[in-house]
């Protein structure tokens, strides 16, 4: 797992960052002049003077030159040793250091922690706190992002419980990445308004999606499931204004034990009555967050629901829904689903087991969340073809 | 097994709404067999219950918080207090099955010419003479039937020539299909072209032209060659031969999908389901549609439509399925098309928007007729019925009528609106209804009335024995429903 957010080292210099500090990285010492005042230099040893005019520098190492002039000079540990030019990091005054953009990564913008559900299995536990300031570091941030056509994530938290800053965030990303396809994850309730789903359609964003969980076919347990009276009408509604509006949606189910036996069921339901959904995705539990402190009541070994699965996948493609296994190991499951398996997990948190050694099949495997290292199947083994 | 930590509440707490009683959503049901009964829901859906969860069901007493309740209550069979999207959803599938309504009159047939080179027993509507002008459709005729095409707003339009034998005024084809692409690049709908024929006139110019314009060909093929020239009778006896050579032509030339084939059930046919099945397996054909004789011209007046006519073409239906099966289960796909119609309706959001499966009726609403001397008529069976005297459902002529005189047609809409199957006696109790269609033609030709008497109706009799049949095996037999499925 990589090392995303943390405090740095120490400051080798005084500090002087009153607002924190959105910026993009670089090793490059003969960078352009004009760029230096927005951007960060990263030190590794390799030059014999730290060049100047940057607004903050990064040392990797102690063993650095003189410092000659300014503020923000900051050690950072070795476990940042990822970042690479065109990253983008947060810093603040407390020398908190969050890396919020990978220039070869998979990006997800999280606007907010706050949430208006509570899922039992939530992997990113919502906060009811004022998280404000992170709208106005990624207005400053999507700036800064590579126009290169790659997906950016949009994620809470509820991401429509910011209000108008979504539409700000959204016009941003539409004209600094206009190429780029847009993926937001929401659980879909405040869409039963449709001026909001007309309003999010009207942003016109390249290739958008929606991700928007659907846990049961009981409205009931859905709503058992994220601890919300009355949130299965509530997405249901949304999702048909999303629909009418025309926005593409992906359905994501969490499988577990709480919802696994009626996941032919759900399929069918989604099959007979949101058939106009782009793709459904059948994720298995991440477990961290919710899913950690409930695991004794959520888990259940992939391996042990592979015939149900295989159901619900078949009842998908009879509809022609296209259909996704998320954070699925291949030898969690029979061979007939590997064709809809995904390598779904962020490279930053994806690892491998001891066991996965001499499998032939792990460069087709998404792997493990890096905290599933703990709780996984009993079943993972190396495959030989 | 253990619990949430006490941060969460617990899942009974969600349930308790359930406990408050349920309405019922709009339901109907009819007796599948001695102990369990078809519900079905506003939208078609389809649940097989025993008698006594439906009366519990019904009665209001079913338990909440049971698997059945979870069931019906996410099928739309009932609501409760905890949610009330189902009626959202509800409309939003009944509007999907009516979906084809606001697109009406998608096929168009044009019958080019009623000469043909065949006698067939069944048909009522060719003839053989040389007089090319008393029975071709003229480009005249053809120009006003295309104004009228276009005017549909339906965005697919497929256009059918039809006969007598249609290849025998192959000329107006080419004029037909040359001013419908030309006209269609203004109006630009997805246009399909097939022409019904009994391929005898297939020749080098008729495939190269069907190859360059895209356009598929839909013949007969009633059996093996003895049965098939007893039913189909041709000058030479070597009608089968004809449609065989011609058949395997087109798959050669045009491509396999490019040709199907479909039968016309006999009294000589019935004993032979497995040996008519044979032949078409024998032509790599990976369809079949299974036709039991319409109730016009010579079957209708000699009687041969019965009740009973109709139970022994349902085992003759039932055999060929199971048959059908057989070779399904053996690697062999082949589908039956009128089969995998009503399974569509059964299991899909959709509806296929089949003629004689429809309510309102379909006749004139998803298919039109332009006969050859510029008459309209709302189906090919209402146009059969008029060459039998009775002109009931000619809806105007192409000469003397506009678009607007022709589908606001008095007695057409009345003929539609009063056999709407949601208000027919017996239809609107049935569990089928979703499935089913009203055919005024049908009934008007049998029974003298639009709507009819249901009980003595074979339109009735061999619907309901098919569904009841396919629910069935969708519900007991695994295998059947896997293959059946795989239909969809």
């Amino acid at each position: 797992m990589l090392k995303m957010a943390g405090r740095a080292v120490k400051a080798l210099s005084p500090i002087n960052l009153p607002v924190p500090l959105v910026a993009k990285v670089t090793t490059d010492a003969v960078y352009p002049n004009v760029l230096r005042s927005k951007s960060i230099f990263i030190y590794d040893g390799q030059v014999a003077e730290i060049p100047s005019g940057f607004a903050a520098v990064l040392y990797r190492t102690e063993n650095y030159p003189l410092l000659r002039d300014g503020a923000n000079h900051i050690l950072i540990s070795d476990e940042y040793d990822h970042l690479t030019s065109g990253d983008i990091v947060r810093v603040t005054e407390e020398l908190a250091l969050r890396v919020m953009y990978r220039r070869n990564g998979i990006n997800f913008m999280l606007l907010t922690e706050r949430c208006n559900s509570f899922c039992i299995m939530c992997s990113q536990p919502p906060r009811d706190i004022d998280d404000s300031h992170l709208l106005k570091e990624w207005l400053a941030a999507i700036p800064l992002m590579a126009d290169d056509g790659r997906q950016i994530g949009i994620t809470g938290g509820e991401p429509t419980l910011v209000g108008d800053a979504l539409f700000e965030i959204l016009a941003s990303i539409r004209s600094y990445l206009p190429r780029s396809p847009v993926h937001m994850l929401t659980n879909g309730r405040n869409f039963k308004d449709i001026e909001l789903a007309a309003r999010f359609a009207a942003m016109n964003l390249c290739d958008v999606m929606l991700g928007i969980p659907l846990y049961s076919d009981v409205a009931s347990v859905h709503d058992y499931i994220v601890q919300a009276d009355g949130a299965f009408d509530e997405t249901i509604r949304g999702i048909l204004n999303l629909g009418r509006c025309g926005v593409p949606i992906e359905i994501r189910v969490v499988l577990h034990s709480e919802n696994i036996s009626r996941l032919p069921e759900l399929c069918h339901f989604i099959a007979r009555n949101l058939q106009f959904v782009h793709q459904v995705a059948l994720m298995a539990l991440e477990p961290i967050g919710f899913a950690k402190a409930n695991m004794d009541a959520l888990w259940i070994d992939p391996f042990d629901y592979q015939g149900i699965l295989a159901e619900a996948v078949d009842v998908l493609r009879r509809a022609h829904i296209q259909t996704y296994l998320f954070n699925h190991q291949l030898c969690t499951l029979p061979r007939s689903l590997w064709p809809y398996a995904s390598q779904s997990i962020s490279e930053w948190k994806n690892e491998y087991l001891d066991e996965c050694r001499g499998c032939e099949v792990k460069s087709q495997c998404g792997g493990f969340f890096s905290s599933a290292i703990k709780k996984h199947s009993i079943h993972i083994a190396p495959i030989q073809l | 097994m253990a619990g949430l930590s006490r941060r969460f509440q617990s899942l009974e707490i969600y349930r308790q709404a359930e406990q408050q009683g349920y309405r019922l959503l709009p339901i109907r049901f009819t007796p599948l067999d001695v102990g369990r009964v078809a519900a079905t829901n506003m939208a078609g859906e389809l649940v097989v219950l025993s008698r006594d969860d439906l009366v519990a069901l019904v009665e209001g007493v079913l338990a909440p918080s049971t698997p059945l309740y979870d069931r019906l209550k996410a099928a739309h069979f009932l609501y409760d207090r905890d949610s009330d999207s189902a009626l959202d959803l509800l409309g939003l599938k009944y509007r999907t099955k009516l979906h084809r309504l606001s697109q009406f009159t998608s096929l168009h047939i044009f019958v080019v010419s009623l000469r043909c080179d065949y006698t067939c027993q069944y048909c009522q509507v060719s003839r053989q003479t040389e007089d090319r002008d008393a029975f071709d459709m003229s480009t005249k005729t053809a120009d006003a039937a295309l104004a009228m095409v276009f005017k549909s707003p339906a965005k697919s339009l497929k256009i059918e020539f039809q006969g007598g034998e249609p290849l025998l005024n192959f000329d107006l084809i080419r004029y037909v299909v040359a001013k419908a692409k030309a006209k269609n690049s203004e109006y630009k709908r997805n246009l399909q072209f097939v022409i019904t024929t009994n391929l005898s006139y297939l020749n080098d110019e008729v495939l190269k032209f069907c190859y360059r314009e895209g356009i598929y060909l839909s013949t007969s093929l009633d059996g093996p060659s003895w049965l098939h020239n007893k039913n189909r009778p041709r000058p030479g006896k070597n009608g089968h031969q004809l449609t065989v050579d011609a058949i395997r032509r087109v798959q050669r030339e045009l491509g396999r999908d490019h040709v199907s084939a479909l039968m016309t059930t006999t009294v000589e046919s019935l004993p032979h389901v497995e040996s008519i099945i044979d032949e078409y397996v024998a032509l790599d054909l990976h369809s079949i549609f299974l036709r039991p004789l319409s109730p016009y011209g010579f079957a209708i007046k000699t009687g041969h439509i019965s009740k009973y006519n109709t139970e022994r073409w349902i085992a003759f239906y039932r055999q060929g399925l199971n048959y059908i099966l057989q070779l399904n289960r053996s690697g062999y796909r082949l589908t039956e098309q009128y089969t995998s119609i009503i399974l569509r309706k059964m299991l899909t959001p959709q509806d296929p928007g089949y003629v004689d499966l429809q309510s309102p009726a379909g006749a004139g609403l998803s298919a039109v007729v332009y006969n050859y001397d510029g008459d309209v008529y709302a189906s090919d069976e209402a146009r059969m019925l008029a060459e039998m005297g009775d002109k009931s459902f000619r809806m105007g002529n192409l000469h003397s009528n506009s678009y607007e005189d022709i589908f606001l047609n008095d007695t057409w809409l009345d003929a539609l609106e009063q056999s709407m199957a949601v208000s027919a006696p017996t239809c609107t109790d049935c569990a089928f209804l979703p499935y089913c269609g009203s055919d005024p033609v049908y009934h008007h030709a049998t029974q003298r009335d639009w709507v009819g008497n249901k009980a003595i109706s074979a339109f009735c009799s061999k619907n309901m024995a098919i569904f009841k049949h396919l629910t069935t095996l969708l519900e007991d037999d695994p295998q059947a429903r896997e293959i059946l499925l795989g239909w969809l």
